[in-house]
């Protein structure tokens, strides 16, 4: 009996260090390496029968988020789908007031778009580095996402203004409200993708690429291609259609 | 100054009508007895640790079926008061506009937040324990739900004394629910409500897809899963697609009213009768989603008190999936009249009738599974049988009703009403309450009494058929939906009386299972067992009530009824070894004839009942033999997820907001909002969100309830 219980202390021990070890605040320099040997030491370190389900546990915990983040990224699929077709049943409806061709500015919007496609291509860069382990790379690439991100928005933002300028508000139409509800989600979307990277950010910083972290990157950016392809459709049904 | 919050206090308070005085005395004094008995016994942090921050779906589960119980309360009184205000020609015991407002709230309330979190409850009380799992796939988002779910439906039941209550029926059809129509707060109310609790609808429809397909104990292959968990899966998958829709859906009402958009409005290039297909491409699917998850339940009790497998298992699950892909094309059914032309209304006609066939499959799978069963009527049994002819009628009424030309006459007449309660209470009610007394005794560890039992079941199936067989002749004689009265000269008074007895029968029905849980308490019958009625998968298979953990060692299952044939399997061991006294002491199977002499199992034909009659002496008061569990995987320390916080306050969050929205006080809304975002962060940089138990606490646990592991 006691020897039993001497073998659970020490397997308690061993689970706590290895659950919780990303808590202690691994140094910045190597936090990516130190994870990595975590993770390893895991599969292959000390005796193996006990502390195998643990990182087993933990393994399937993240391919299960990861699992549930598809999920929403279909109900998101769909929220976005009834706003497309909302839009478009209502595309025609201006009541008299301005239109789209009218107002709308091309060269801003195609700015953005190639802006959003980027910063889409540098998120895929720092998944790439998280998966050589190169956690500044991967940091980097992020803030890179970021700072595009965000400029996406500031001509979002810009844009918006100057239809208000030029008398087209949420009010003004169906067709406004629409084109303003549907860009605007979008809009907000990718705003909360931006919180959501500097918040994930400080957290590599302070935990360096674990299986957590790691499953995090990789759901972040998946929801940022999201964003993308739903900005294509954006840009194709309520940009070109309307200008063309 | 003082003239100023008065005038406020008008506004704000609903006054005027003496009901409304009566339920705010009523809420007051409810709100100081529940604050005085938890001060004064100490509660406040047992509150908090065990219930207001438990990640436990077991927990989670109970308060589901607690809330939901109380909506059902609400509910039926606002039915108990629009049948009184029928029940004799120009009656005045309700006005006009108090009318309006208690049959949208009472249609909001029963669907919304009465069905939808009795259903969820359900769901967390059974799901983890029947795939063999330790909870769900998201324990935190699973609580998340529940509060989102508890604060959006207290924001919506505020209005009743706050504001005013929403009265542009169930659905809320612009123009009527737009700001021209209605300025007041009942429209806010009624949207941010119902949105707020849909987040955790839709949340809770993720999280349950991904239990059923990612957790399922080893060897349990898709189709061994228990029937209960593919009608949960199926109801899942419909809930991600639709409620996205209601979420925008409710958005762009709000949008209208709030910023003054253009989609439903009758100006500016709106158009109303989009949001009536948004709404009813949401609504249709909505209610498949709150009777597929019954029809897994009767699937269940019906094999459990056949003593028999559930017959047509494949095409049981066929069914299932086929009746959540067609729910989405039916829609358009529910305005025939709105003059979309005869090829789209033959289209959804056809779509609409198709449902039928998987349903009749259905119906006709249960009627199998009890031939040449040794059928035992205990109360979960009655609802089932009280059941399939109630939703075979109702489904047939439907059928009618998906005729398009004769819906011209039937449409949002009291044809309809009674239609659709038919398949409403007959099917979901009765489902969820035969699902409730199913898993009573898992859940708290004592089963409730059969004869209070057996009285509630009664008064609600008569007092169900007195009040909407009428209803049927009423519609077809012309009374509509949501008139508040009617003269002498119509000639529907008498039918009309009949239905409010019934109603008020139903009432008292409720009322004797209020006295049923009441008097099951006091003179509490303990589930020693864990298998009080004679069960047929994994949950039956642990202790009642469930261990924290759910499941000392993960079980590995090979077939589709696993304990069922475990049981089978240690009995032929027994017969084989010939341990009679072994046998003897086996509580589930105490009466059954099966000897070791006589061993009539027939081996090809295993799961056609051993043991049967074994329910009435599984109750007894003596301690039973030590119960081995399911064969399964070593013991090993088991991985939990930590208790939060954070889903109670940013629900709480989430409430303030939308509060500050209602009334358009910015100062409220955007703390709130500020709040909902600092506790998605500090959820985020949460990394300390699981901890194990240990084996030897694992195996006290398990001791104390008479196990060994």
């Amino acid at each position: 009996m006691a020897n039993g219980d001497r073998k659970l202390a020490a397997m308690q021990h061993g689970a706590n260090g290895r659950a919780w070890q990303s808590d202690a605040g691994v140094p910045a320099g190597n936090g990516g390496i130190a994870s990595t040997g975590r993770t390893s030491a895991g599969q292959e370190a000390g005796p193996a029968s006990n502390e195998h389900p643990h990182d087993k546990a933990h393994h399937d915990l993240e391919s299960m988020r990861l699992m549930g983040f598809w999920i929403f990224l279909m109900t998101d699929c769909i929220l976005f789908g009834s706003l497309f077709a909302t839009y478009i049943v209502l595309s025609g409806n201006t009541d008299g007031g301005p239109t789209g061709v009218g107002l709308f500015e091309l060269n801003g919007v195609i700015a953005s778009t190639f802006i959003l496609l980027t910063s889409s291509f540098t998120s895929g860069l720092a998944v790439l580095s998280m998966n050589r382990g190169d956690r500044r790379g991967l940091i980097g690439w992020l803030a890179v996402t970021a700072l595009l991100g965000a400029s996406f928005i500031a001509l979002e933002v810009t844009e918006f203004m100057h239809l208000v300028h030029e008398g087209a508000t949420i009010g003004t139409s169906a067709f406004w409200s629409g084109f303003y509800t549907l860009v605007g989600t979008h809009g907000l979307h990718v705003s909360l993708g931006l919180v959501w990277m500097l918040a994930l950010m400080i957290q590599l910083g302070r935990h360096g690429i674990t299986p957590v972290t790691r499953r995090k990157v990789g759901v972040l950016s998946l929801y940022w291609h999201f964003l993308d392809v739903v900005w294509i459709f954006v840009f194709t049904f309520v940009y070109l259609l309307e200008v063309m | 100054m003082l003239d100023k919050i008065k005038d406020f206090a008008s506004e704000f308070f609903v006054t005027g009508d003496p009901l409304i005085y009566g339920a705010d005395v009523a809420i007051a004094l409810t709100i100081i007895a529940v604050v005085s008995v938890l001060t004064y016994f100490k509660k406040w942090r047992w509150l908090w640790r065990e219930w207001l921050t438990t990640v436990d779906h077991k927990r989670i589960g109970i308060m589901y079926v607690i809330a939901s119980l109380l909506m059902l309360f609400r509910g039926g009184v606002d039915a108990l008061l629009m049948r009184t205000q029928l029940a004799i020609p120009n009656n005045e015991f309700l006005s006009p506009e108090h009318y309006n407002a208690i049959f949208t709230t009472h249609g909001v309330i029963m669907i919304l937040f009465m069905a939808m979190p009795l259903m969820f409850g359900l769901f967390n009380l059974v799901v983890p324990l029947q795939l063999g799992a330790r909870d769900v796939a998201f324990p935190f988002l699973n609580a998340l739900s529940f509060w989102l779910f508890f604060w959006g439906a207290m924001l919506f039941n505020m209005s009743f004394v706050i504001g005013g209550s929403p009265d542009a029926g169930w659905l809320s059809y612009p123009p009527l629910s737009e700001l021209s129509h209605s300025p007041g707060v009942g429209q806010d109310f009624y949207i941010w409500g119902i949105q707020i609790s849909g987040i955790g609808s839709l949340a809770t429809g993720i999280n349950f897809i991904v239990t059923i397909l990612k957790m399922r104990a080893p060897g349990m292959k898709l189709m061994k899963m228990p029937m209960f968990c593919w009608s949960v899966l199926s109801s899942c998958l419909t809930i991600i697609m639709a409620f996205p829709i209601l979420t925008v859906t409710l958005a762009l009402l709000f949008l209208d009213r709030y910023l003054g958009a253009h989609f439903f409005t009758l100006d500016g290039g709106g158009n109303p009768m989009m949001y009536i297909n948004l709404i009813w491409m949401w609504g249709h699917p909505e209610v498949y989603i709150v009777v597929l998850p019954a029809f897994g339940i009767f699937s269940e009790i019906v094999a459990t008190f056949s003593r028999k497998r559930l017959f047509g298992y494949g095409s049981m699950v066929f069914a299932l999936m086929c009746i959540a892909v067609l729910s989405f094309t039916t829609w358009a059914h529910h305005f025939f009249t709105m003059g979309s032309g005869a090829d789209v209304n033959a289209f959804f006609a056809l779509t609409t009738m198709l449902i039928a066939i998987p349903t009749g499959v259905k119906v006709f799978n249960w009627l199998f599974t009890m031939y040449r069963g040794r059928i035992t009527f205990k109360t979960p049994m009655l609802w089932t049988m009280g059941f399939i002819p109630c939703f075979v009628v109702g489904g047939m009424t439907g059928v009618m009703l998906s005729v398009a030309p004769a819906d011209f006459q039937f449409h949002n007449s009291y044809f309809l009403i009674a239609h659709f309660h038919q398949v409403l209470i007959g099917g979901v009610a009765f489902g969820y309450f035969a699902g409730l007394y199913y898993w009573w005794p898992k859940v708290f560890g004592f089963k409730l009494n059969e004869r209070l039992g057996r009285w509630a079941f009664w008064l609600w199936n008569i007092g169900f058929y007195v009040c909407f067989m009428p209803q049927y002749a009423l519609g077809l004689m012309g009374m509509t939906r949501r008139v508040n009265t009617y003269g002498w000269d119509t000639g529907w008074w008498e039918l009309n009386f009949v239905s409010t007895i019934g109603g008020f029968l139903m009432g008292i029905g409720f009322l004797f299972q209020v006295w049923q849980i009441l008097h099951s308490i006091k003179f509490m019958e303990r589930d020693t067992t864990g298998d009080p009625w004679g069960g047929r998968t994994l949950e039956w298979s642990i202790p009642s009530p469930a261990p924290h953990y759910n499941f000392a060692t993960t079980p590995v299952v090979n077939s589709a009824d696993a304990w069922w044939e475990e049981k089978l399997r240690r009995e032929r061991e027994a017969a084989s070894a010939g341990k009679r006294e072994w046998l003897e002491a086996q509580d589930w199977r105490a009466n059954a004839e099966l000897t070791p002499q006589a061993p009539n199992l027939d081996a090809t034909r295993p799961s056609q009942d051993p043991g049967a009659g074994a329910t009435q002496a599984s109750m007894s008061d003596a301690p039973p033999a030590p119960q081995a569990p399911l064969p399964g995987l070593p013991l090993e320390p088991i991985h939990m997820p930590r208790n939060s916080g954070i889903p109670f306050v940013m629900s709480l969050c989430w409430f303030t907001a939308g509060f500050g929205f209602v009334f358009d006080w910015l100062w409220i809304a955007i703390p709130g909002l500020a709040g909902v975002a600092a506790c998605m962060l500090v959820h985020s940089f949460r990394y300390k969100t699981d901890y194990y138990i240990p084996v030897d606490e694992i195996r006290r646990t398990e001791a104390a309830a008479g196990r060994v592991v």
